[in-house]
């Protein structure tokens, strides 16, 4: 991945200003080459990462592992991207091993994300089975410490 | 008990290093943002810290040969092959010590009678002049200068040649200034010292941290390997400072006396890391690369951040330091890093702790994450703004 991408994964907030001086490139060429990747959909959207809980947000989370029968010429796509389509689904990714697919789900109560499963997703067809695993606690999201800032272990000053 | 009668007039002459009352100081406050570091904020890549718990778990750790495991020897003669062009012999010509700083202190012993000078290259690393008064010599420093980038110019250092002169300490890629000397400045310097009895001790720690440019070392200009010490290890390039791990490099009649006091001193170096390091240097190019590319982020960020708020900087090449200079706040160096400590707990190193000629400068580590560099140089565009800086 080229060096911009990475800033940008880092923190997205930076400016172009601040990015053109990492990269040692002027403003406008960082201007638009953030506009072609967008364009391209290459970057796809940029978003914060929070500590839930001080964030003050009810939301659960789960983890829901699906097994699917692949559709004749279709695959996995087709029912993926039915299930994808549902707003309580934040992600969904194809997986290699023991299950099919992969969720995560959000909804305002433990209640709330099972009826999910049980009513909409267990429902569909072509799911085989389902398992659900609720998320108790975030220690790392997207390589960013969510409780603890990292510790520096190094003495402040040394020759 | 009277100490001062009984601890030896030399060591009391000593001078604490530079940096010391400033980092006690430091030490007394709370949220200090510290960019005061000259050691590498990565972890060493796994895979190095893998094999040592190998080893660990497999071996028995007892002393290697005095002068360090002979694979880890030839795994740096094939490094240096590939990086400087320069062969050494594995069984005569190196000596695995405890740090770069062990290897200096052994070259400049091994090196220095009683009133023999020895040229340092300042701003410099702080050890050299006091191990050079350990063993009865006299250090002579040569300023260098922002206008030349802090490179050595041969005037420069013909000035300062006398018949008393035994070593010159060259210190490239240069902490703290960020500086290197590139092939045509070496040439010159080298061309002052063919045909003289003059020893170099080419401490090429930051070897692996340049920017755009590649390392190039004395060691290969033509009738310079005969005169040099080259002293590197692999605290910086790998992030292992606490590994204690370095090197030297120098002709057989050299090694073989020196290796007399590294065998007194420390019988041999330590051996989990001596094996770790065969891994670092065998199959961790890929992890260096990925740490210097993110130093050149950074670097490249502050050069521009402290050209813009007025602590005007030239662009340093080598090392993870910028070397910014203060003028435009009429300060000295170490009244600008307190009042700067006090007033926006930023720590950075005065310039004058590397040498007379760092007076007017501070020296900032980028051993540090973009977040966290960020955030200093809001603090210091503040301080400027209250003490003369055009921010």
């Amino acid at each position: 991945m080229n060096d911009l991408l990475n800033l940008l994964k880092e923190n997205a907030r930076l400016t172009n200003a601040q990015l053109a001086a990492m990269l040692g490139k002027t403003e406008q060429e960082v201007a638009d080459e953030i506009h072609t990747l967008e364009q391209k959909g290459v970057i796809r959207g940029y978003t914060a990462i929070l500590n839930e809980e001080l964030a003050r947000s009810t939301e659960v989370e789960a983890l829901i592992e699906l097994r699917v029968t692949p559709k004749r010429d279709f695959g996995f796509d087709d029912i993926a991207k039915t299930i994808m389509l549902y707003d309580e689904v934040e992600s969904i990714s194809l997986m290699s091993g023991a299950y099919d697919l992969a969720l995560t789900v959000k909804g305002q109560s433990l209640k709330e994300v099972a009826m999910f499963v049980s009513q909409r997703l267990s429902a569909m067809e072509g799911v085989l089975s389902t398992a659900t695993h609720f998320v108790l606690k975030r220690y790392k999201d997207k390589g960013i410490f969510i409780e603890d800032e990292e510790q520096d272990e190094r003495s402040m000053i040394c020759p | 008990m009277n100490y001062e009668s009984i601890l030896s007039a030399r060591v009391q002459k000593m001078k604490p290093s530079g940096i010391r009352r400033f980092f006690d100081l430091a030490a007394t406050m709370d949220n200090v943002i510290s960019l005061g570091v000259g050691e590498p904020d990565f972890s060493t890549p796994w895979s190095i810290r893998k094999e040592a718990i190998d080893v660990l778990e497999r071996r028995k750790i007892v002393y290697t040969a005095n002068a360090g495991m002979i694979q880890l020897r030839a795994a740096i003669a094939e490094y240096l092959k590939k990086t400087i062009h320069t062969a050494y012999d594995p069984e005569h010509e190196i000596i695995v010590t405890v740090g770069g700083s062990e290897a200096i202190d052994i070259a400049i012993r091994g090196l220095v009678d009683p009133g023999d000078e020895v040229l340092v290259v300042e701003p410099s690393f702080v050890c050299y002049a006091p191990i050079v008064e350990m063993a009865s010599g006299i250090p002579v420093p040569i300023e260098t200068k922002a206008e030349n980038r802090f490179r050595l110019t041969a005037d420069e250092l013909r000035a300062k040649i006398t018949p008393k002169t035994k070593l010159l300490v060259l210190p490239y890629p240069n902490n703290p200034t960020g500086a290197i000397m590139e092939r045509e400045d070496l040439e010159a310097i080298a061309e002052v010292l063919r045909g003289t009895d003059i020893m170099v001790l080419s401490d090429e720690i930051y070897s692996e941290m340049t920017y755009g440019k590649k390392h190039f070392s004395i060691v290969e200009l033509e009738g310079m390997r005969e005169r040099t010490i080259l002293v590197n290890g692999f605290s910086k390039a790998f992030a292992m400072t606490g590994w204690r791990l370095g090197y030297l490099c120098a002709p057989e009649p050299v090694v073989k006396e020196l290796v007399k006091i590294h065998q007194y001193v420390i019988m041999s170096s330590p051996t989990v890391s001596q094996y770790a390091a065969i891994e670092a240097l065998e199959n961790c190019e890929e992890d260096v690369k990925r740490m210097v590319r993110e130093y050149n982020l950074r670097r490249r960020y502050l050069v521009e951040a402290f050209n813009r708020i007025g602590m005007t900087c030239f662009n340093p090449e080598g090392a993870f330091y910028v070397f910014p200079s203060i003028q435009c706040t009429g300060m000295t160096s170490e009244a600008f890093c307190e009042k700067l400590l006090e007033e926006e707990l930023v720590a950075v190193v005065p310039g004058n702790a590397f040498g007379d000629s760092g007076e007017g400068f501070v020296r900032v580590s980028y051993a540090y994450s973009l977040r966290h560099l960020m955030e200093a140089v809001e603090r210091i565009s503040h301080f400027l703004e209250r003490h003369g800086g055009k921010a």
